[in-house]
């Protein structure tokens, strides 16, 4: 369930790093735990961000929870369309449902990520301590 | 909220069904509680439009009885138990020497001196002790919470799916009244009572028949749309008809007078705890009030956010985004001087101002027949 093309974040955000352009969104376990998005706060385009910096917050009916950047970079596109219909991010969170792009300023922060296959099994482990 | 103490949390009698129902569960009151099934927003929505049915058998039943009942009564309450006939129930409080919220509860009247309590489940320890260490002569307190489970049957079609699970009648009931039915063959106290500001039942019956009473209400109810419905839709009903939740709107520093439920003090009937304090207040002024608000700037006010106002300082209690009205509504206790309707303030989001404005409440008022 979670795609192979992507890294993740022990704090349930994916990226997807293509020419130097990070599209950053949060995890369909994430969306899972949240319920239903009904408020996002995301940055302004041009606010530069240190890796595992938060950058906006994600509301369900219920909770609010941080998002944290993956890696360092500047925000060069903001999603509109989550930000005035955040249940998309429910129903397509490593789709239409990406919350910013960023200009990745450093391909070292990359390699501290998740693959697929660990986030996965990190889940696992996750679920048998909760 | 976490329980008092490091024990695991209760389980009602329909832990397994829902379970089965795929409810995501949480600990709410020293109780393991289903708080959504299908989705908040799917299971409001089947309330405001036709029918849900919830689980609260964690709340807390106590049987007051005896010649002194009444009596007993009107000095620990300060609703007007003399006023209440056989066969109806008000809503009331437990008040501290202070004036200020022990808990606030429901009394069905159920005979002359024989009366059902009904109080937030996180308070049930410490209203029984405060209700046992205040015993009269001729009075009996007794705590009934694991002897009784309750579903709560709320919506514009609850009264449909009443008709058909009740052996007696039971949609002739006023508001705030009751009788004893059999559901599905179940023995049962039936009230017309709710928090969702819905039209609606309460059921109180045996656990053991709790199970089957609540899969037949799913079945009978299919027809009708029923889901079943968790604590977070709660939450969001009760706040958009501004019902006051205890420990977030109202706790021992709150007065009636302060939380707008001056209408359930009765100050005329003659002494009750928390008389004398209550009559300063008001004599003196009464220095906040609880209000209704709604965001002009974008973000979402949860409880206990600080809010800045003209005249002060003042608390969000409760903050939501409303599924009926579709965008953040709260309430919060601001200084009288900055509490009128249309009064501007500013709530710190995480470390953002953001304003909002004071509004008429309730939020969201039914229609007044029930559409065909």
């Amino acid at each position: 369930v979670n795609p192979e093309n992507l890294r993740y974040t022990r704090s349930h955000e994916w990226i997807r790093i293509e020419g130097g352009t990070g599209t950053i969104g949060i995890t369909e376990h994430a969306q899972k735990e949240l319920g239903e998005i009904v408020y996002l706060e995301l940055p302004e385009v041009g606010r530069v961000y240190g890796a595992e910096d938060e950058f906006g917050t994600v509301e369900s009916v219920k909770a609010v929870s941080e998002l944290f950047v993956p890696v360092s970079g500047e925000v060069i596109e903001v999603n509109q369309r989550a930000v005035a219909e955040p249940g998309i991010v429910n129903d397509d969170p490593f789709g239409d449902g990406w919350l910013i792009k960023v200009k990745v300023s450093s391909d070292g922060d990359a390699e501290k990520l998740l693959s697929a296959e660990q986030y996965t099994a990190y889940l696992k482990e996750e679920e048998k301590h909760a | 909220m976490p329980s008092p103490d490091s024990a695991a949390p209760k389980r009602t009698p329909l832990f397994d069904l829902h379970r089965e129902l795929g409810a995501k569960m949480v600990e709410f009151g020293g109780w393991e509680m289903p708080v959504q099934y299908s989705g908040i927003l799917e299971e409001h929505k089947a309330v405001r439009e036709r029918v849900g049915v919830f689980d609260v058998s964690h709340m807390g039943e106590f049987e007051i009885a005896g010649s002194g009942a009444t009596a007993y009564l009107q000095r620990l309450t300060p609703n007007d138990v003399g006023k209440l006939a056989e066969g109806h129930a008000h809503y009331s409080a437990f008040l501290t020497e202070r004036g200020t919220f022990v808990d606030d509860l429901l009394v069905y009247r159920r005979g002359a001196d024989d009366y059902m309590l009904v109080v937030n489940a996180g308070n049930t320890p410490k209203d029984f002790a405060w209700a046992s260490s205040r015993v009269e002569g001729g009075v009996s307190v007794a705590n009934k919470t694991d002897e009784v489970a309750l579903l709560s049957v709320q919506g514009p079609r609850a009264g449909d799916l009443l008709n058909r699970a009740a052996a007696e009648p039971v949609t002739d009931l006023k508001y705030y009244s009751f009788r004893m039915a059999r559901v599905f063959g179940e023995p049962a106290l039936v009230s017309r009572t709710g928090y969702t500001g819905e039209d609606g039942f309460e059921i109180y019956l045996q656990p053991a028949a709790a199970p089957k009473v609540m899969r037949r209400l799913l079945e009978e109810g299919r027809g009708l749309g029923i889901l079943p419905c968790g604590l977070g839709a709660r939450d969001t009903l009760r706040l958009e008809a501004k019902m006051a939740l205890y420990g977030n709107d109202i706790d021992e520093t709150v007065t009636p007078w302060e939380a707008d439920l001056g209408w359930v003090v009765k100050m005329q009937k003659g002494d009750f705890v928390g008389r004398d304090a209550l009559a300063r207040q008001k004599e003196a002024g009464v220095p906040r009030k609880l209000v209704g608000f709604e965001m002009i700037d974008r973000g979402i006010a949860r409880h206990g956010y600080p809010a800045q106002t003209a005249h002060g300082a003042g608390i969000i209690t409760s903050g939501t985004h409303s599924p009926t009205l579709g965008k953040p509504i709260g309430l919060a206790l601001l200084p009288t001087a900055a509490s009128a309707v249309g009064a501007e303030f500013e709530v710190d989001i995480r470390g953002r101002l953001a304003a909002a404005r004071v509004v008429p409440t309730p939020f969201y008022k039914r229609p007044k027949e029930a559409p065909a």
